[in-house]
């Protein structure tokens, strides 16, 4: 299945939607790096991702490793628009014996392949199932999405050596730079600099990319699949908050939902 | 099979089982550095194409284990007790928290460990994966049982933590004698109805010195290898209790929170029985010859049997 670029930004819009839906139902959680990493996870789902939607846990799927893992919004929607998860799973986001937990969580939801909400551990899974994968003599490639704060984590730049290392080729790895983190803005917490040229100097294949404009993002995505010598890091630039104007660059909506008003005005712009 | 030389350490026993385990495809070990200290290195030399080195970076090596579980490997994860400690977070939230079957070896656990000083010393390591829900805890007390506990780790399912010794300790068990030792059973290795010694790891050997010593004078005492701390053999404790109506722990490890720990919680909930604890104090150790340090914290025959007569006076008083 390979959805074409309307399709793709048809999905962004419903799963934008959700996103925000689910975050005001459960009255918690982080819309604005959910709404930042969205048209990325769109893409990578609707077209070279391999996955079964009737078999989630197939084995020799690609592995999706949400490491930014309280963007769990984006990830239960993708899920639903592809059809893995229910209208009622989304809806139950954050509440006692739902699926949909805070932090995207393996062991809750299939489909998940990771058990995130400790920043900066993401990476290493992904490597493991790299390696993995290469031990089994599979194709399949690991996809790792981690936020720019998150790079403040040392533990990334361990996985960033050892992937390395390794040569693990198989490994492609999304930075969803939307400049601000739970307090404010990067810049103002801890400096992370020219971040495409640290992966390169840790010797990864890099190329940025605008994380909202679809048809490059699918031109990325491509490339990244397709290149098979080092391990892979795209630098997306993207907007906290993206497609909710007062979500936009606005560090209160990292970690805060929309009120019944706020859902209100965000679904006008999302029609 | 032919018998290991006769001295070993407990990671010497855990070098082994990798070899043994390796039939199994999905078997992979992980390193960080230290492979010739756990003994890891003896399975990197046979099957390097199975055996991931990580650098010094224990964080990272126990989510690459966590990843690698997840894709149907069983991951053997080892460093000393100390620098697993480091990566405590990644243990709780990336693999136990999923149910991950990874197995992380620590070696160079306790004060036994010597010279290094107090940074290599890993005193509380027991206690804290007890902590972590599903976590499986054990602590061998020679090669042979190290290296059978390590076998079954295999289709234990989920994570696990083994505490192993740098130094080497008497052999308890042989080849032909192990059918009783099983993950979540104490083995009992010397029986008598006045006191229960419950050790694990390199207290074990104590124990059954003190056993002998105590014997000499008329007092005749259980003593159990509690290899297995998590999780703990509660029917054989309240079997212990209700036979010798005291008991004593003995642990290479600080008093609170490992062994002794979790016999008190359980017989303080469930059968209030007199006990005391052969451990370290609340302290740190330092540097210096394993013999004179271990005395210098009070882990010896000597502390046991003292030990076992404080509880059998406290259980005389009662009765």
């Amino acid at each position: 299945m390979r959805l074409s670029l309307d399709e793709l930004t048809e999905m962004a819009r419903k799963c934008r939607k959700d996103i925000v839906r689910m975050t005001n139902a459960a009255g918690s959680g982080h819309p604005g790096g959910s709404l930042s990493a969205i048209d990325l996870m769109v893409a990578l789902y609707g077209t070279n991702l391999s996955f079964r939607v009737d078999e989630p846990e197939w084995e020799d799927r690609d592995r999706f490793i949400l490491s930014k893992g309280h963007a769990s919004p984006a990830m239960y929607a993708v899920l639903h628009q592809m059809g893995i998860l229910a209208e009622s799973d989304i809806m139950s986001f954050r509440k006692l014996g739902s699926i949909c937990q805070g932090h995207v969580d393996m062991r809750w939801t299939a489909g998940v392949d990771f058990s995130g909400g400790s920043l900066g551990m993401g990476m290493s899974f992904g490597l493991g199932c790299a390696i993995a994968a290469k031990m089994d003599g599979s194709n399949r490639l690991v996809w790792v999405m981690v936020g720019d704060g998150e790079t403040q984590e040392g533990q990334v730049w361990e996985a960033a050596m050892a992937a390395s290392h390794h040569n693990a080729t198989n490994l492609k790895v999304i930075i969803d730079r939307n400049g601000i983190q739970n307090d404010s803005f990067i810049d103002a917490q801890m400096e992370i600099g020219d971040i495409a040229a640290k992966f390169s100097s840790f010797g990864w294949d890099v190329k940025e990319v605008d994380g909202h404009d679809l048809a490059s993002v699918v031109g990325v995505i491509d490339w990244a699949a397709n290149t098979q010598e080092r391990p892979v890091a795209i630098v997306a630039n993207t907007i906290k908050g993206k497609g909710v104007s007062f979500m936009e660059n606005n560090p209160a909506f990292h970690g805060k939902a929309p009120t019944d008003e706020e859902l209100g005005l965000a679904l006008e712009e999302l029609a | 099979m032919s018998a290991p030389p006769e001295s070993c350490a407990s990671r010497d026993g855990y070098g082994r089982a990798l070899l043994r385990i390796a039939e199994d495809p999905r078997v992979v070990v992980l390193e960080a550095d230290l492979g010739k200290s756990t003994k890891s290195c003896l399975f990197r030399s046979e099957y390097p194409e199975r055996t991931v080195s990580l650098g010094i970076a224990e964080q990272n090596m126990m989510l690459v284990a966590a990843g690698m579980a997840s894709s149907g490997k069983i991951p053997f994860a080892s460093t000393f007790a100390i620098f697993t400690e480091r990566a405590f977070e990644q243990i709780r939230n990336g693999i136990a928290r999923p149910g991950l079957p990874v197995h992380i070896c620590g070696s160079h656990g306790g004060i036994h460990t010597g010279s290094d000083g107090s940074s290599a010393q890993a005193i509380e390591d027991l206690a804290i994966y007890r902590t972590i829900p599903g976590m499986t805890v054990i602590h061998p007390c020679d090669d042979i049982s190290a290296e059978e506990l390590t076998i079954q780790l295999v289709e234990m399912g989920g994570p696990s933590y083994m505490r192993t010794a740098r130094n080497k300790t008497m052999r308890q068990y042989d080849y032909e004698n192990m059918e009783h030792l099983r993950i979540g059973r104490g083995s009992v290795l010397r029986e008598g109805s006045d006191v229960a010694i419950l050790a694990c790891g390199v207290m074990v050997e104590m124990a059954l010195n003190a056993a002998s010593d105590l014997s000499d004078e008329g007092i005749e005492s259980t003593v159990v290898d509690m290899h297995t701390i998590k999780p703990l053999d509660n029917q054989l404790i309240d079997r212990l209790s209700e036979r010798c109506g005291c008991l004593v722990t003995a642990e290479d490890h600080i008093t609170f929170g490992g062994l002794g720990g979790a016999v008190a919680e359980w017989l303080s909930l469930n059968r209030p029985t007199p006990l005391e604890m052969v451990g370290v104090a609340d302290r740190f150790g330092e540097s210096g010859g394993t013999d004179d340090l271990m005395e210098a914290v009070g882990l010896t025959p000597t502390g046991i049997s003292n030990a076992a007569k404080r509880s059998i006076s406290r259980r005389n008083a009662v009765s």
